[in-house]
């Protein structure tokens, strides 16, 4: 029996994972050389400069070997991956335009009742493309930029040029010269000088072909003294081939400005999901990502703030859910780099059914960074005998004038908690999933209550049957 | 009329034979104390009879509403109606208390109703309130991680609020008032009185006769060596507080063994 039957209704599609008839307008051959990036390219319409950037990006993504550290990558074959798909003619404005198979997916994933009550504008992916794309009003009165990447680079090259891979160059990681050849899809988002948006700007990812690589590529510029949210959540259908996605997201937080970036994700089980995310935060400013990993087979993982100005801030809300055949590498960087600089990382993994989980973090002071403070927490719950959780700190301080706390600590789901909650009527699932959302809390606490909610639902579906 | 009946049963713990049969039947409007000092067995009878995995009955019967609930799960037992207060509540780190009740109290009427939606939040929220009054708690408390972090009198109260909002018809209070000052005492035991009625069979595990002034039992059993050997009125309680344990042990043992 269940203890609140509704709250599971609906959670089924996340399960199986739903896909339509495939309509997409174009698709690129299978794998990659230098004719796919020109024609990713030309179909876009790019500039010159964009075209040399990713074809520099190629070369170096071809020259650069597989990283040989964490997770296990030998089952992902490059070559067998589509490497650019485009779902529709054009970029929907409003809802009414957006072709039907699309907006059913999106009906399905609940997307117009998340818009109505919370968000201020909507960019929702559709496999490698925005397909609907949606301002409010007030915000793009106010100055605010909320388009898809490529309308960006469009719409706004001078701004665009000045602050794209400025953040990730593409000699940071193979996917992320990957992720630079072939970047399609993604948001561009500039906030002006004091404007703090309150409500959070959203964008939803879904992968619906078989074997597509999803490449999205956001670029985020919050000017002085601002504020934004923004907030994506993937949901993909399940397919018996592997499927890869490889974002980069590039942040920029000026002076005494604060973003917040929150990811949902949740890939069906056979995807590779290896992004890179990282902060540029200058003085006085604040940085906070929000991660949570449920999906996948494989995540890697890691945001990371740089914190550049005196007085900068950054944190990290980590959550890692891994079960049969994934494995969920994640963590994040803190790299001091100015002085006054401060630091907090949190990661909570939950293990079960043979599910691994890595804690994978850093934490680097460079000389001159003084008074710097930073505080790792890394808590790992185990739910089964077959799980696994490791934790790799990396720690490299420079400079004298440093506080720095350290804790991990693993612990399983007590027979004691357990038999406290049933001998209350709980049953064992309601009562492990119990334990499970007390253990996530303090990170769930922190998404706004609709993706709260939904959290709280999936951790319910995940822990359905998974123990006894 | 339902009523807990326990039938010669043996208890072990990891091979250690801890209960020597032991018979007691609790009904429903009867309020029962079970005396007796530390490591004779009364919590192992508590846990057991709510259903812990590591106690093992090895022989014996207890019955409950026509089942022998020793066959059912802890979440089966607390939904035919039984409850264990806790000696030790464990804490869930992360799970309020107010959101842990309602699942609770939900689960229950689903046992009772499939049907069921589940009550509606208000009048959850009404009926929390009220309990916390009779136990003069602090509204905030509902939003408290349930037993994280409370003091041992937190605990025990939290316990006992647990116990009035899912209205057992038979409980099993493990020494509730260990660790309650004279205060917390009343309160709780005020909090137990006004649950009394038909509907509402108490077993109250304690060494000490002093909670006994404020829950006054009908019945009083002592249990030596993992055996009931004394079953009386309150005199009972009364002539232990003034005698001690040595006359039943006396009793309990003849000389020569």
């Amino acid at each position: 029996m269940s203890a609140d039957a509704t709250i599971l209704e609906g959670i089924g599609d996340y399960k199986y994972g739903f896909s339509d008839p495939d309509t997409s307008v174009f698709k690129s051959s299978k794998g990659l050389d230098r004719k796919v990036v020109e024609q990713i390219s030309y179909i876009k319409g790019e500039p010159e400069w964009m075209l040399d950037f990713r074809l520099k990006a190629l070369k170096h993504f071809q020259q650069r070997p597989m990283p040989n550290w964490g997770p296990d990558l030998s089952n992902l074959n490059l070559d067998e991956i589509y490497y650019y798909v485009r779902p529709a003619e054009k970029e929907g404005r409003s809802w009414d335009e957006v072709p039907n198979t699309i907006k059913n997916t999106f009906q399905k994933l609940g997307i117009p009742e998340a818009e109505q009550k919370f968000l201020s504008g909507v960019g929702a992916q559709y496999e490698s493309e925005m397909v609907y794309h949606k301002i409010h009003e007030n915000l793009e009165q106010q100055g605010v930029i909320f388009l898809s990447i490529e309308d960006g680079l469009v719409k706004h090259p001078d701004l665009f040029r000045e602050y794209f891979s400025k953040v990730i160059p593409i000699e940071d990681n193979k996917f992320a010269a990957l992720n630079s050849a072939v970047w399609s899809g993604g948001s561009f988002i500039y906030v002006p000088k004091g404007l703090k948006v309150e409500l959070p700007l959203q964008a939803y990812f879904r992968l619906n072909v078989a074997s597509i690589g999803q490449f999205e590529r956001t670029l985020i510029i919050a000017d002085e003294g601002s504020q934004i949210h923004y907030i994506e959540g993937c949901t993909a259908p399940t397919y018996t081939t592997d499927s890869f996605h490889s974002g980069v997201i590039e942040i920029i937080v000026k002076k005494n400005a604060r973003v917040r970036y929150t990811t949902i994700q949740n890939w069906s089980n056979n995807v590779y999901n290896l992004v890179t995310q990282r902060a540029l935060v200058y003085e006085g400013a604040t940085m906070e990502w929000v991660d949570a990993n449920l999906g996948s087979k494989v995540t890697m993982k890691y945001p990371s703030c740089y914190l550049v100005g005196s007085g900068a801030h950054g944190e990290i809300l980590s959550m890692a859910f891994a079960g049969k055949g994934q494995h969920q590498d994640a963590g994040g960087k803190m790299i001091h780099v100015a002085p006054h600089t401060s630091s907090k990382i949190v990661s909570k993994s939950i293990s079960k059914s043979g599910g691994r989980t890595s804690y994978r973090g850093l934490l680097k002071v460079h000389k001159g960074a003084w008074d710097v403070k930073s505080n790792v927490v890394c808590d790992a719950l185990l739910l089964d005998e077959n799980s696994r959780s490791d934790t790799y700190p990396y720690i490299e301080i420079d400079e004298e004038d440093v506080t720095i706390g350290h804790e991990a600590s693993v612990s399983k789901v007590g027979e004691e908690q357990l038999f406290y909650l049933m001998s209350r009527g709980l049953n064992k699932d309601e009562s492990t999933s119990m334990v499970v959302s007390g253990f996530i809390e303090p990170l769930v606490k922190e998404l706004p209550m609709e993706y709260a909610i939904e959290m709280n639902r999936l951790i319910q579906f995940q822990m359905e049957g998974s123990i006894g | 009329m339902s009523e807990l009946v326990i039938r010669d049963i043996f208890i072990s713990i990891e091979g250690k034979e801890i209960l020597k049969g032991v018979n007691l039947i609790v009904k429903q409007g009867e309020v029962h104390a079970l005396m007796g000092p530390n490591g004779t067995g009364k919590s192992t009878l508590a846990y057991a009879l709510m259903g812990h995995p590591a106690y093992t009955v090895t022989h014996g019967e207890v019955w409950f509403k026509e089942r022998n609930i020793l066959e059912l799960s802890a979440d089966e037992r607390a939904q035919l109606g039984l409850f264990l207060a806790f000696q030790y509540p464990v804490a869930i780190p992360g799970v309020s208390v107010a959101n842990f009740l309602r699942s609770a109290l939900n689960a229950k009427r689903h046992y009772e109703n499939p049907n069921d939606k589940g009550i509606p939040i208000p009048e959850f929220r009404k009926l929390l309130k009220e309990k916390m009054d009779l136990l003069k708690m602090d509204h905030t408390f509902g939003g408290r991680y349930l037993n994280d972090g409370f003091s041992g009198g937190e605990k025990k109260k939290a316990e006992v609020l647990q116990m009035a909002t899912l209205m057992p018809e038979i409980a099993i209070m493990d020494e509730t008032d260990s660790g309650l000052d004279i205060d917390a005492l009343r309160i709780v035991s005020e909090g137990v009185n006004a649950l009394r009625g038909p509907k509402f069979g108490v077993l109250v595990i304690t060494h000490y006769q002093r909670i006994l002034n404020y829950i006054q039992p009908e019945f009083v059993h002592i249990m030596l060596d993992g055996h009931i050997v004394e079953s009386g009125g309150p005199d009972l309680a009364l002539h232990l507080e003034e005698q001690g344990y040595d006359w039943l042990r006396e009793k309990a043992e003849p000389v020569g063994i």
